[in-house]
């Protein structure tokens, strides 16, 4: 897994320097300091951050053999992550809504690119913890197993490190 | 799919809440710093600095990089490091930073 | 492939059943001789489109092809030999020969490894089935914007080369981690990184790079899908963007791509030529560095394929310097060779010719490229056929002669049958007096300045002879390949037994029956040397006198395992997912309920994946 997760640091590398360089260059409006939502983002960006806990706290349980907490937290696990891509939905209505689709200057083609691909990652994880769940509920799951758990852990933090990242690079250093 | 999952110790669930609250208020603090005029001039520096250390404190201690084998952590490292190059050398050569 | 299952039938069944059991095999040795005899056809078919070329540039000013069909075929000749010739038969050497090698049962993830193989034949599939629909890619292998922007090609060809080369890309990244976590994890007892074989050690860097340098080029892809099907910007120069960031992601990709081709290559010949020096490879710590040396410079030099761009004389120097340092690992790895083969006692079997014939061919390509590693120079060569002749030098003289001499070389194990050592002579030498008769005289017409990539040539420039010979040299090329199909067929049909160790050669796959048994190891071997084979020097077929430690613990394979092997059972769920892949792929041509009904088979692919019992028992 982490020379999947080796691969992936080289895709979204890739993305955020294409979201860098292209930064300043837009030459028609709307522009990023007009639409970012800081305060929005920051809960959504919390709610994503706790998930990873709640990844651990369920790794932890399963590989204890405590399968009913292990579901639980499996189950909280891919619901933040369900919240965090329904404010993903939400955020990006509103600035198609604010004059913003995709097709519409620079800023809108590296925008919309580089979350989508992190928020398909995240999408990705949900069903990836759904099947580990649906396992789990078949009994198929348990402390012999853990590994498959931590394997998908590993997939799940990943992917809020990225967002560790973009959180800093696209909302905070405008 | 790599390495073997009981061939280390996992910290307690304390341990993990307490790195969870870390980072939480890290994030926080990025937010915070972000709002007040005065740190303006170093807001990337310090912005940067606060985004390592998260980085560094999900992959050490949620995904126990710091527990495990050394050849993937090469491999992770490796990638990383290349990405990060790729990212400042495309910067470069665009002008990013003249 | 039914052909070659009828004629290894009676070893044990392995190569018994039908297409079925070829559709749902997740055996390593099924999937690398797919992997061989796809990359075998498409390497004939790029071989024919550039025959064709080289018909159109046998004198100046011919009209035999349509400039715009000579637009396509250049594309699809270079396309085609680098991601479906090229990527599948080192592909197919990974397969067959690593887990052989390492002492593995199979790779590390089976199923996924079937699925790597699907994604790319439907991948191939998919790209040649663009000259039925309106024209194939016709923007250069390379496809630099703005030329391959919606404005200026406008048909479905591009469209065609993004989504092939995107679905290429998922199982080359599969196969990459695939084939890293094999070598990480499933050596066999005593086998530690340094006792690896040289092929098995280049793999690992193989995937490392491939795992690497692929995600660069599929965001690229993604830019250039969404700049044709959306309306994005990411190239476009009128927004803002910069059309050069194509070229950064591509050769991002690019550069690590050719030692993808390369190493392989590298790994077989440090394999062949000691086996028929009967030496041990000199200087075997100093290969194995200089190959992840170059493995790690090859990312720093990208800019050298961009010199005219004018990226300005600072970031020119550097990109130069660097490209020139890969010079000196490479060197290393050419004299550790040719030190090898000093004093040995050299048996030139047709494996052993190619291995030779690479040494002396690759330097030439090498040491042209090292001229155009100078700015100044490259500004006179680039685009022209100077940089043709030295990229085939390295990528006909590297890569296919490698790939040549282990097919000569592992043919044996993987069939149990000999191959004729005389058509393979025949082979070797016609392919060697092609290579040069064709690529030699490009150094001059591209030094009078004759661009790549233009139909024709005017009258009186000094370039005809020059390209009479090459295209002389193309039809050699072509007849080259008759002796090796004959003795292909020939050997499967009436080749005479191998036995396990035919070559008396030194690493763990010569230790086993041929072709393998399907589990390979009855039982797990215990390693204790580097060239486990040659300790203690026997004859071969004698017995290793009693009481010393020998190289690999057994030395000879048992014919039943004594306790029974769990093996992977066969699944259908990887060529499942991948034609479901295949469907969105077609979608994304611009119907999105065709892209729809793909993802919906591909998830439901991913389920029945992720929930059938993978254990089967043998």
């Amino acid at each position: 897994m982490w020379s999947f997760i080796g691969s992936e640091c080289m895709l979204f590398g890739t993305l955020i320097a294409t979201f860098l360089v292209y930064r300043s260059r837009n030459v028609v409006g709307p522009y990023p300091a007009d639409l970012l939502n800081i305060p929005f983002i920051t809960v959504t960006t919390f709610v994503l951050l706790m998930s990873s806990l709640m990844m651990v706290l369920a790794l932890a349980a399963v590989s204890k053999g405590d399968m009913k907490m292990g579901k639980i937290w499996l189950f909280l696990t891919a619901l933040f992550g369900l919240i965090f891509l329904g404010g993903q939905y939400y955020e990006f209505s509103h600035f198609v809504h604010e004059g913003l689709p995709l097709s519409r200057n620079l800023f809108s083609s590296t925008f919309f690119v580089l979350t989508g691909t992190h928020g398909a990652h995240v999408a990705g994880g949900v069903l990836w913890l759904s099947t580990l769940l649906v396992r789990a509920q078949m009994g198929k799951l348990d402390e012999k197993n853990a590994e498959t758990v931590e394997i998908a852990g590993l997939y799940w933090h990943f992917v809020d490190v990225v967002w560790i990242v973009l959180f800093t690079l696209i909302y905070l250093l405008v | 799919m790599s390495h073997d999952a009981t061939a280390h110790e996992h910290p307690s669930n304390r341990f993990y809440v307490l790195i969870a609250v870390v980072l939480a208020v890290l994030t926080a603090l990025e937010v915070a710093v972000f709002y007040v005029e005065a740190m303006a001039p170093i807001l990337l520096p310090v912005l940067m600095v606060m985004m390592v250390a998260k980085f560094a404190l999900v992959v050490m201690f949620f995904m126990h990089l710091k527990f495990d084998s050394k050849v993937l952590t090469i491999v992770f490292v490796w990638g990383l490091f290349i990405a990060v190059c790729i990212i400042l050398a495309l910067m470069a050569v665009s002008g990013k930073f003249s | 492939m039914s052909a070659d299952a009828a004629t290894h039938e009676g070893h044990e069944g392995l190569y018994e059943g039908g297409i079925w059991s070829w559709l749902t095999t997740v055996d390593h040795k099924r999937i690398g001789i797919l992997y061989f005899v796809t990359g075998l056809i498409f390497l004939l078919i790029a071989g024919l489109e550039g025959q064709l070329i080289r018909t159109q540039l046998a004198q100046s000013e011919l009209r035999i092809l349509d400039p715009d069909f000579y637009n396509q075929l250049f594309t699809m000749h270079g396309t085609t030999m680098v991601f479906f010739a090229g990527m599948p038969l080192i592909t197919a050497f990974f397969n067959y020969v690593v887990p052989l090698q390492i002492g593995a049962r199979d790779v590390a993830f089976p199923r996924l490894n079937a699925f790597s193989y699907w994604v790319l034949l439907f991948a191939g599939i998919f790209l040649y089935s663009s000259f039925a629909f309106g024209g194939a890619p016709d923007g250069g292998w390379f496809a630099y914007q703005p030329l391959t922007n919606p404005e200026y090609s406008p048909g479905l060809g591009m469209d065609f080369y993004i989504l092939a080369l995107l679905l290429a890309g998922v199982g080359s990244i599969a196969g990459g981690v695939n084939f890293l976590v094999t070598i990480v994890n499933m050596r066999a007892p005593g086998m530690t990184f340094m006792r690896m074989p040289l092929f098995t050690w280049m793999t690992l860097i193989v995937a490392i790079l491939i795992l690497l340098c692929f995600p660069p080029f599929t965001i690229g892809l993604v830019f250039m899908l969404f700049d044709r099907s959306f309306g994005t910007h990411f190239f476009d120069a009128a927004a803002g963007a910069d059309p050069v960031l194509w070229q950064h992601l591509f050769w991002v990709f690019g550069h690590p791509a050719v030692y993808i081709l390369l190493l392989p290559a590298f790994g077989v010949v440090s394999d062949v030529i000691p086996a028929f020096s009967k030496k041990g490879l000199f200087g075997y710590p100093v290969i194995v560095f200089s190959g992840i040396l170059i493995a790690f410079l090859g990312f720093g030099v990208w800019v050298h394929h961009m010199f005219s761009v004018g990226l300005g004389p600072i970031v020119n120097a550097v990109f130069g310097g660097a490209t020139m340092l890969i010079a000196i690992p490479t060197g290393i790895k050419i004299f550790n060779w040719i030190a090898t083969l000093w004093g040995g006692q050299l048996k030139f079997t047709p494996a052993m010719l190619f291995a030779i014939g690479l040494v002396g061919t690759f330097t030439i390509g090498g040491l042209s490229g090292v001229m155009h590693a100078s700015p100044p120079s490259d500004l006179q060569q680039t685009d022209t056929y100077f940089v043709v002749a030295h990229f085939h030098y390295v990528l006909i003289g590297g890569t296919v002669f490698g790939l040549f001499s282990g097919l000569y070389y592992w043919f044996p194990k993987a069939t149990g049958k000999m191959m004729s050592d005389s058509l393979g002579a025949w082979h070797f030498w016609l392919t060697f007096i092609a290579l040069n008769v064709t690529f030699f005289p490009m150094h001059f017409s591209g030094l009078l300045g004759m661009p790549r990539r233009t139909f024709t040539y005017a009258e009186g420039l000094g370039l005809d002879t020059f390209n009479l010979i090459s295209t002389v040299g193309a039809f050699i090329f072509t007849v080259s390949f008759i002796p090796l199909v004959w003795n292909l067929l020939k050997s499967l049909r009436s080749g005479p037994d191998a036995g396990p160790n035919p070559w008396d050669a030194h690493t763990l796959e010569w230790t086993m029956s041929s072709p393998p048994p399907h589990y390979n190891f009855a039982v797990l071997p215990q390693v204790n040397r580097r060239d486990p084979m040659w300790h203690p020097h026997v004859e071969p077929g004698a017995e290793p006198p009693a009481g010393v430690t020998l190289g690999v613990e057994p030395r000879l394979q048992p014919e039943v395992p004594p306790e029974p092997v769990i093996m992977p059972g066969p699944s259908f769920w990887p060529l499942f997912l991948a034609v479901g892949l295949l469907i969105a792929t077609i979608g994304g041509l611009g119907s999105l309920p065709v892209a729809l009904v793909g993802a919906a088979i591909s998830l439901v692919g991913l389920f029945g994946w992720a929930f059938e019992p993978v254990e089967g028992e043998h």
